[in-house]
This record gives structure tokens, sequence and C-alpha cells, in this order.
């Protein structure tokens, strides 16, 4: 049974001094599926993450990765068994270049990162690769860019050919639109559609026209609680789903505007598709 | 000029130094560009501020002196004894210290770093309040006489380029490339897989013992080991050295430890001679709000913006 689901929580619980931020969440994602977690702010998507990835201990719960009883793992075990997460905040390492970003993660899975005693060079073996994996996400004339130098959109992207370089069988993408305009949306959200193809990837989004598009099912989450879940249609159609990011009864006569996809505030963009 | 060029300047220049300059100044300033060094690459490197350095000094210096005065062993065999010694302790340490980030790292060190001063306040091998005196330089693999101070200078900078070598190839190393992961972003090397405490015990490690053959060198030099070495006052100094000369770049902490020694010499015999501590502060406070990046750092600034 849990070959078909590459990740589950069973009563995960998250409690920080009295407020309970992630309550009884059971959780399931199926394997060569992409998944989105959506939800209002505040509504502890991001405390999810860190749960699944170790960042933060669970008050109760139990974490299955591939059947396999994680609850007790360290971050860097679980990145190590094939499931790697990005951040909120674009994680790049600013003052390495756009290659060295890259052949971080691909070093991990050699032997030599303690020899200190070797010289550097020895890494330029793994430059094809990272170069390879830069020219997946359009970055191949930037290799030699310090990765502080970027515009936010390629950092993103880079982020995501770190995380790539790693081979991970589950990726967890924290808002990979967050803050970005229009066309970089859409380059990244082709990124994930063309990484998904031979991945499970969870996600937390905000831009609901990237959920609707990419997702194979969608779980919404308020109030550290699973409201529901279920494709886009059935989740779009759910009142109580509207009403939690409106925040009112959700009889409102639907904004005939496009979406404001660019917008970086999410509730808005959310509103508007919805 | 390119690099080979500039690095064989400097090197003809710490050939030539002795004609001109004092060589026992010159062997304190390379012990202290050593421990810096050794400092700068857990400050600079891996962006750990460990605020009891001076321990491993210490350790190095006491180990070293302890034995050169009650064993008849050559002067390689004792430095090679008070390396090992601090490495031991870097490792015991180290393994406290990594797991606490920022400011309670610091404190943690500083703490283990008192723990240690007493304790060798009152053990009875170090002298006490007298330190260790007479230590004798003895004769290099039983052959050289280093009584003489030109060939102990000679010596000395042996060890210092060693030492210095050893730092850089760590830093141009696949472990280096790591320490920089770690320093720029920690969660992210976390998120790719990296145990980076391992990473910092480690480097904690290299950096005690580096710190600890500065000590011992030091030791030899002075034919002393004293309270100072392992006082708290020496680990604020290291720091000092470090961002004067410019944390996390290669050349920084030598100069750094050059101008500050070089500084002390040159007050000492002044009519400031009283006020030492007063000019220093004063020193490190214009440093801190003027050239935060240090000399090198600035220098480079300057070169980056002008060719």
């Amino acid at each position: 049974m849990s070959q078909d689901y590459i990740l589950e929580t069973r009563n995960l619980i998250k409690e920080f001094k009295g407020f309970t931020a992630v309550d009884d969440v059971n959780l399931k994602v199926k394997r060569g599926t992409i998944h989105a977690l959506i939800g209002p702010n505040g509504a502890g998507k991001t405390t999810v993450f860190n749960l699944l990835t170790k960042f933060l201990n669970p008050t109760r719960g139990q974490l299955l990765y591939n059947g396999k009883d994680i609850t007790r793992a360290d971050s860097a075990t679980i990145a190590r068994m094939g499931m790697v997460r990005s951040f909120q905040i674009s994680a790049v390492f600013p003052h390495l270049t756009v290659l060295e970003n890259v052949r971080v993660a691909l070093q991990q899975k050699r032997n030599d990162s303690f020899f200190f005693w070797r010289s550097e060079k020895k890494l330029d073996e793994m430059n094809d690769r990272a170069i390879e994996l830069l020219d997946s996400v359009g970055l191949k004339e930037f290799a030699s860019a310090r990765a502080v130098d970027l515009p936010y959109g390629r950092k993103r992207s880079l982020e995501i050919a770190t995380t790539l370089a790693l081979d991970p069988e589950l990726l967890l993408l924290d808002e990979p639109t967050q803050g970005m305009g229009h066309e970089d949306v859409s380059v990244v959200s082709d990124l994930i559609k063309e990484v998904g193809k031979n991945r499970t990837i969870l996600m937390v989004e905000h831009n609901l026209n990237v959920v609707a598009d990419l997702s194979d099912t969608i779980t919404v989450l308020q109030r550290g609680a699973i409201l529901t879940e279920g494709d886009y249609a059935t989740v779009s159609a759910d009142p109580r789903v509207r009403e939690a990011y409106m925040g009112v009864e959700a009889d409102q006569p639907a904004n005939d505007e496009e979406p404001q996809d660019t917008t970086p505030t999410a509730p808005a963009a959310a509103e508007a598709s919805l | 000029m390119n690099n080979k060029t500039l690095n064989f300047s400097i090197l003809a220049l710490a050939l030539a130094a002795p004609l001109v300059l004092y060589p026992v100044f010159l062997m304190k300033v390379l012990c202290f560009a050593l421990f810096a060094c050794a400092f700068n690459l857990l400050l600079g490197f891996v962006g750990l501020l460990s605020f009891g350095h001076a321990i491993f000094l210490g350790s190095g210096a006491y180990i070293t002196g302890h034995l050169m005065l009650n064993y008849s062993i050559t002067p390689e065999v004792g430095i090679l004894a008070g390396v090992g010694a601090s490495a031991l302790i870097g490792l015991i340490y180290g393994k406290l210290a990594v797991k606490r980030e920022g400011i309670y790292f610091a404190m943690v060190t500083l703490a283990l770093a008192q723990l240690m001063f007493f304790f060798y306040l009152q053990a009875p091998f170090t002298g006490g309040e007298d330190g260790l005196q007479g230590v004798p330089r003895g004769f290099l693999f039983g052959l050289i006489d280093l009584s003489d101070n030109l060939t102990m200078y000679y010596f000395v900078l042996a060890i210092f380029i060693a030492g210095f070598l050893l730092i850089y190839r760590t830093i141009h190393s696949p472990f280096g490339q790591v320490l920089k992961a770690i320093r720029e972003n920690e969660a992210r090397a976390i998120s790719l897989g990296y145990k980076v405490n391992n990473y910092k015990l480690q480097a904690f490690v290299i950096s005690a013992a580096l710190a600890g053959l500065a000590g011992s060198t030091k030791a030899l030099v002075f034919q002393l080991a004293s309270l100072n070495d392992v006082h708290w006052f020496m680990s604020g100094e290291v720091v000092l050295m470090t961002l004067l000369g410019g944390m996390g770049t290669i050349w920084g902490p030598v100069l750094g430890a050059g101008t500050i020694v070089g500084l002390q010499n040159f007050l000492a015999s002044g009519p400031l001679a009283n006020y030492i501590h007063v000019v220093m502060g004063v020193v490190f406070v214009v440093c801190v709000l003027a050239f935060r990046q240090g000399l090198v750092g600035e220098l480079q600034k300057l070169v980056r913006k002008n060719f």
C-alpha cells in the first residue's frame, strides 16, 4: 500500500507554546504526481514543509517516506534519501558563482567532501554536468556570474537547478513563483511541469493559476488542519474553500477582470481565479 | 602583477627580512600571523566566531614547553606533541561547540576556554603564575642548533609557510567549497544533504591544530610558555588581528598580525608605553567603523574599482 504513496503523514501535530500550528494532518502524496498544498496565510503550509524535512520536530505524529519511518531522521539524512526541498526565500549561495552553486549540490554525491588536502580543481570534473543542468533552466550563459547578481526570477531557476542536481525522487517546492513577474511565473511553471514528468513534486503555492495548471491533487489547509482535498475542479467548487480564502460567504459575483497572476500578494490572485 | 610574482616577492622579502629587522620580532610576527590565519579559517570561511582560541595557542605552548624542559626530545617532536594536544582539545571542545550557533557558539568556546585557563593556572606542570621558563630550543632533527636566532628564524619561517599553505589548500579544496556553502547559507547546505556539524567540527580541529602549531613554535622562540598565552585577552587579540587585516581573505590575518605586533613593539618603547591598550582600542574602533572589510579587504575593493 505504501508503495503507491511516496510520502505520508499520520496524525501530524505541531504545537508552539499552546498554539497548534499543524493540527492532526494526514497527508498522502501519490508517487509520480504533482501535489499542491494551498491555504490562506498562516494556514501552516510552510510549517508542514519544515516538519516534513525535519527543520522542525513534530510534537506528535509520524512521517513515512517510501514506507520508512523518518520521524526521527535529521534534515541532511532526509535529503540524502531523495526528498529535497526549496525555500520560500530564494535559497542560493550568494557569493559563489552560479556554476559553483550547482556544483555544491553535485558534490554531495561524491566522497571527497571532507578532503581538505585535495585541490579544488578536481571539482572541475563536474562542470559538464553542472552546465547541462544550468542549460536546462536557461542559465547557461550566467554560469560564471555570482548568484547574488542574478535577478530574482533567475535565482529561483538556479535554486531549482541546484535541487535537481541531487536527482531527487521527491521535490518539495515552497512557493516557487512567489514575488515573480508574469513572464518568470510561466517560465518556472513550465520548468516544474517538465521536472515533474519523472518525479514527484509537493509544492506550496499561492498562485492558483499555477496550481490549476500543474497539480494533480490539491490539499487545502486552514488553521493547521486539512479542509479538503481533490483535483482543482473539486476543490475550487467547494464553498468552504472560497470562504477560507475570502473570509466571507462566497456568493459574491465573480471578478470579471483577467486574473492578475503578477500580483505578489497571493490572496488577491486567489480570489480572482476562484 | 600576477599572483605568482606577488607570492615570490613576498617570499623573497621574508627571506631577506632578518637582514634589516630583529629576528625575534619577525618570529613573533610569524607566530601570531599563523595563529590569526588559523582563527580566520573558522571566522572567515565557516562563519564561526570562536572566542576561546587562545586555549589552543596556549596548550601547544605548554605541552611543547613541558616536554622540551623535562625530556630529551628534539624540537620537531615537541612541536608535533603540542599540535596533537591542541587538536585533541579542539576535537572535544568542537564537539560541544558546533551544535550551537552565533553568539551561543562564541559563549560556549569562551566558557570552555576559561575552564581550561583555570586548569592551567592550578596544574603543577605549567608553573602557575611563573609559567615555564628557560624552555630549550634544542637541536632540530638532533642536528641543527636552534639557539641561534637567525637559524631559528628560518625554521619558524618554514613552519609558517607549511601552515599557511595547508590553510590555503583547505580553503581551495572540495572540503573548503562545502565550508563556503555553509557560511553562505547553512539551511540550504543542510537541505542539500550535508551534515554541516561534521564539516564545522573538522574545520574546528584543523584550526585548533594550527593554532597549537603557532603556540608550540612561539614557546620555542621565546623559550617561555605562560598564562598570557591562554588568557581570554589573547583570544580577543586574535579577533582584532583578523578583523583589522580583513577576515575571509588569505593575507588579511598576516597583515593584521604584523600591524598589531609591530604597533605594540613600537609603542612599548615610546612615550605611550603605558597607554598601549588605549591605542589598541582606538585602532579597533576605527577599523570597525571606517573599514569594515579590513586592510586587505579595502585594498581589494580599491584594486577592483580602479583596474
